[in-house]
């Protein structure tokens, strides 16, 4: 039978405020447990929650970006159950009237094509805190520094078809909450986790299968590869005649299988309603306006400006502005080397590349193994004729991973481009005198067949001077000399 | 109900609350006979909505004395029997 | 010294009649010798009081000091207090040292006023007649054989019996304008988000209210002066101007209109209640209140929606005590689960129990509508026949209670009975409107209140009128005849 699959996401993003959603203490990631978990983090008795402006600010700049209505009315609810992170025993959340409502967002699919993905809501909740496992005599300690953490959760339509598309709609959206400064990004600390509801269906059929969620995927990776193998074993079941159940599955990465998480299973019943100590948040006009006057360049509109300012082409200006680290690596290489076009293929070809071998995300540039600085020293060495393109390639891979610079490694490493005239004419001569035949051929030749051969003398100039002879000067010198 | 309410009712205490509850159920169904169909619902009672603070981190470090209320704590964790995943 | 009003204490301190010390050391002296009987106190804080105290009277003698610098006060124990236990009645929190203040209670403290500890109460406050605390019931200052009321029952019977002259108390249906009710005392509770909630422990958010448990109108006003106003921890507090309470007390209440709810001056009020009550009006129409009959249709289904609202707040409010971070833990868990039923069950009382099941049966799928939704829709229903009863009067006055308080134990096997007890008072509540109980005398030895209800943020009104009644009667100056003198 011929399957198709529907996957729907939801997405936790952690919003970068300085401080948690409902209290004032910071939301630095990093400190000593419970340091920054204070008596409304801890759900003392008596206290009380008063929520964090630049929260609903974030929230609201992501519903702008993504065309999204936003809500004038929006309400806290209670989502009710016991677990040791959730201090409250409830977790304080937006169930019906959610800040941000119905949006899409447009992401590629394959070489040309675009896909529309439906944002069904995006709401305000807080994050919970952590559980760690290791050894206390067989209990867990629990860290609360990071309950109270706001973040806003993404649910889309279940408009994907493949694992790819899941993919690109998670990448898309880390590109459009980094380029709005309201989250980090830094997927490996769970700024941003991403369920995946995920069923399969007869092709052709309109009805839903049974899904499966699988919970906090914390890498782009990991979404395209738990999918597949979540297809598969769905697949698998029902073409062995089992019946699905509808549950919550966890990746393991290292199995590369889903299992199913069957201690939250036991039926919960979360008991949502609106919550008693905080009254409606009423947006009104004016604060949407002065959000959408200070809104940063989101990518489509930073691709247009790079074609315009940089002369970029269409393709290469997508490439650079996909994610917002990458931008803003190549705009400095630019500041530095001014020549746009040379820096644009420098990092989508040999940095990228490099990148991907040593498996380093791209668009974390923060952790690039090569800086701005060295790229564009590297660059402008290029254009101003002290070592060649092969040779730059060279001191590339010598960059990799050092803090030594540009010129201190052409140096060390003899790279400089040979530009004296009488060391070129020597070389120039030699050859000439070692190729007494090719150079009576030379004489004798038309106009049109002496274009064609003066590259013979030029590459045996340039491997006699092991490539660092500066071409344009050795062309020049054997025209003056055989002509 | 007293899953999701995590309270472990003895046997005889049970009983007692159960017929209790009954009581008070039937009590409050009377609420039913009210016609709401044009009203809406009402979860505070003033007509106010909310006031937002700045984002600003205003509080310390004051570990230790929370801690101190804390029946089973290590190293600044607390501490409960294990969970499994 | 504990016969005097707030405002003669605060001139004695002043003219340094007594210090701040001698009266704090008098209450703390009269609590450890009379309290045995009434047991209207869990906690006093006899070492930080005398602190306090020391503080004040060198704030007195620098001059400038706020009106009620010195006075001693207690504090119900839903309040949380700093380094001292705040037990909310509740096995659960019998360990529990508040790492911070009330705002109610640092507010009163800022003004030096001297907390002498924490009252008794119902536990987590459910309850209407202080049987249900921890710490055992409280005894009626009137007949020790019966309730003071609840769920403020320990503040009302400290305050009755002068073993502190004023208390503060919380009110989420009734619990501070019942006990008042019943002791013979004053008890307002302000408009909800009048005064902040923060550290007062949750029972029901959307309908809990602080508030004063004093002699009289006048002692109401100073003490409401010192805990009103927006507190930036309590969102739901409201930024609403706070006028001085105490320079309209006097005001003429001529021409001024009360309106009488029929539903609450049917056939079956007690004949007794009734006659003290149309008393009470005769002396208001005296000064020359006008008296209009008025109507609130769905009255008769706010106790019903009372008992889906606060327990489904109550059951949510409850979940934070699980043994993790405070609190009573049970012994040796064997796991997640067990540690949560077992600590929550050996932690909290029967009532409690009662209102968390209700609370979350519900909010449960399947009832959620039927009961929840259609709970905060009749909830719009009464609040909209509040409002417009306030189109044509000023003050809306009843009975505070159906009866005189009865003997501890009488009532134990009936909770829906107890329940329906609170009808006078709970729609105020229900509908966050400013409520306040006084004392309009006595049947057969034990006190009767009167209900005066304002339209929003008129606590001012209810004062004045109060006040006004007041400089005209005694009943509030009136004490248990068994009360030791002298000492
Ligand atoms: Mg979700
Ligand atoms: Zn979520």
């Amino acid at each position: 039978m011929q399957w198709e699959t529907v996957i729907g996401l939801e997405i936790h993003v952690q919003l970068s405020t300085k401080s948690k959603l409902f209290s004032g203490s910071s939301t630095a990631f990093g400190s000593d447990a419970n340091t920054q978990a204070n008596v409304v983090d801890l759900a003392l008795p008596g206290i009380l929650p008063v929520p964090n402006k630049d929260a609903f600010k974030y929230a609201i700049m992501f519903g702008l970006a993504v065309n999204a209505e936003i809500n004038k009315r929006s309400v806290f609810d209670r989502k009710n159950y016991f677990y040791p992170d959730s201090p409250k025993g409830y977790q304080t959340t937006q169930l019906d009237l959610p800040v941000v409502g119905k949006g899409y967002i447009d992401i590629h699919v394959g070489e040309d094509n675009i896909k529309r993905v439906r944002i069904h809501h995006a709401h305000l909740e807080e994050d919970a805190g952590k559980s760690l496992h290791e050894n206390f005599q067989g209990q867990t300690g629990i860290d609360l520094n990071r309950a109270g953490t706001p973040l806003i959760e993404i649910v889309t339509e279940p408009d994907m078809r493949n694992a790819k598309e899941a993919v690109e709609c998670f990448r898309k959206l880390h590109t459009i909450v980094t380029y709005l400064g309201i989250c980090d990004g830094d997927l490996s600390q769970g700024s941003m986790r991403c369920d995946a509801n995920v069923s399969i269906r007869p092709l052709g059929e309109d009805t839903l299968g049974t899904r499966a969620e699988i919970k906090n995927i914390n890498s782009f990776k990991f979404v395209e590869k738990a999918i597949n193998v979540e297809v598969q074993r769905q697949i698998n079941a029902l073409e062995d005649g089992d019946t699905l159940t509808q549950e919550t599955r966890l990746y393991d990465s290292e199995k590369n299988e889903t299992r199913s998480m069957r201690s939250k299973e036991e039926a919960n019943d979360y008991r949502y309603f609106p919550c008693p100590d905080l009254l409606p948040v009423e947006i009104d006009d004016a604060f949407i306006d002065d959000i959408k006057a200070s809104m940063p360049e989101l990518p489509e509109q930073k691709k247009q400006r790079f074609i315009e300012q940089y002369a970029l082409s269409d393709y290469d200006a997508e490439q650079l502005t996909n994610s917002k680290a990458m931008a803003e690596y190549f705009e400095n290489v630019c500041k530095v080397c001014s020549d746009p076009k040379l820096s644009a293929n420098w990092i989508l070809g040999e940095l990228l590349a490099t990148l991907n071998k040593n498996d380093i995300d791209s668009r974390d540039m923060s952790n690039c193994p090569v800086s701005e600085q060295s790229l564009g020293q590297l660059i402008l060495r290029i254009t101003d004729n002290t070592i060649s393109s092969k040779i730059a390639k060279k001191v590339f891979s010598l960059l990799w991973g050092t803090e030594q610079d540009v010129d201190s490694i052409i140096e060390e490493q003899g790279f400089s481009q040979v530009s004296d005239s009488s060391a070129i004419e020597t070389m120039v001569q030699t050859v000439i005198n070692n190729n007494p035949q090719q150079v009576e051929q030379f004489k004798a030749a038309d106009e049109a067949k002496r274009k064609k051969m003066v590259g013979f003398f030029v590459g045996q100039v340039m491997k006699a001077s092991q490539g660092q002879a500066n071409p344009a000067m050795v062309n020049d010198i054997l025209i003056k000399l055989i002509g | 109900l007293s899953q999701l309410a995590k309270l472990d009712l003895s046997e005889d205490a049970s009983v007692k609350l159960q017929s209790s509850l009954n009581d008070i159920l039937e009590m409050v169904g009377r609420i039913q006979s009210a016609d709401t169909e044009q009203i809406a619902p009402l979860s505070n009672p003033l007509d106010a909505h909310q006031i937002l603070r700045d984002d600003e981190v205003t509080e310390i470090n004051q570990r230790d004395a929370l801690l101190r209320n804390a029946p089973d704590t290590q190293d600044g964790l607390f501490l409960v029997p294990q969970v499994i995943e | 010294m504990h016969d005097l009003s707030l405002t003669s204490l605060s001139e004695g301190l002043r003219q340094k009649t007594f210090s701040s010390v001698e009266l704090t050391q008098h209450f703390l002296k009269r609590i450890k010798t009379h309290d045995t009987l009434y047991n209207s106190f869990i906690t006093v804080s006899e070492d930080t009081a005398l602190t306090a105290a020391k503080a004040a009277d060198v704030r007195l003698a620098a001059g400038n000091a706020p009106a009620l610098c010195g006075v001693p006060i207690a504090h119900k124990d839903i309040f949380c207090t700093q380094g001292i236990r705040t037990s909310c009645a509740s096995k659960m929190l019998d360990n529990f040292i508040s790492p911070y203040d009330a705002t109610v209670v640092s507010n009163m403290a800022k003004h030096g006023m001297v907390s002498l500890g924490k009252t008794n109460m119902d536990e987590f406050a459910m309850g209407s007649s202080n049987e249900t605390s921890y710490y055992g019931a409280v005894k009626n200052p009137w007949n020790t054989e019966c309730i003071p009321g609840g769920s403020s029952g320990g503040s009302a019977a400290a305050v009755a019996a002068h073993l502190c002259p004023a208390a503060t108390a919380s009110d989420t249906g009734g619990s501070i304008r019942q006990p008042a009710a019943l002791c013979g005392l004053t008890g307002l509770k302000p408009t909800y988000g009048r005064i902040s909630r923060f550290g007062m422990i949750a029972f029901a958010s959307s309908m809990d209210q602080a508030g004063t448990m004093t002699h009289s109108a006048e002692e109401a006003a100073l003490l409401l002066q010192t805990m009103a106003g927006h507190d930036p921890k309590d969102s739901t507090s409201s930024p609403h101007s706070v006028p001085d309470y105490s320079q309209s007390l006097s005001n003429d209440i001529n021409g001024l209109t009360i309106g009488l709810p029929t539903e609450f001056f049917s056939a079956d009020l007690d004949p007794n209640i009734r006659a003290l009550t149309d008393a009470a009006i005769n002396e208001l129409t005296q000064q020359g209140v006008n008296v209009v009959e008025i109507s609130l249709p769905n009255i008769d289904l706010s106790v019903p929606t009372y008992y889906v609202l606060a327990p489904a707040e109550a059951s949510t409010n409850l979940s934070r005590f699980d043994g993790v971070r405070y609190g009573h833990r049970c012994n040796n868990p064997i796991d997640l689960n067990d540690l949560y039923k077992r600590t929550r069950n050996e932690g909290f009382g029967e009532e409690v129990k009662r209102r968390i099941l209700i609370g979350t049966y519900v909010l449960s799928a399947g009832y959620y509508d039927a009961y929840y939704q259609q709970a905060l829709k009749v909830r719009q229903l009464i609040k909209q026949d509040f409002t417009e009863a306030f189109n044509n009067v000023d003050v809306i006055l009843c009975p505070s209670t159906p009866s005189t308080a009865y003997p501890i134990g009488s009532r134990n096997d009936d909770p829906v009975q107890m329940y329906l007890e609170d009808l006078y008072t709970i729609g105020v509540n229900l509908a966050g409107l400013p409520g306040m109980s006084i004392p309009i005398g006595q049947s057969d030895g034990l006190p009767v209140g009167m209900q005066l209800i304002g339209n929003y943020f008129q606590e001012e009104r209810l004062l004045n009128m109060a006040h006004r009644y007041q400089t005209v009667t005694e009943w509030h100056l009136q004490s248990p005849s068994n009360l030791s003198e002298g000492s």
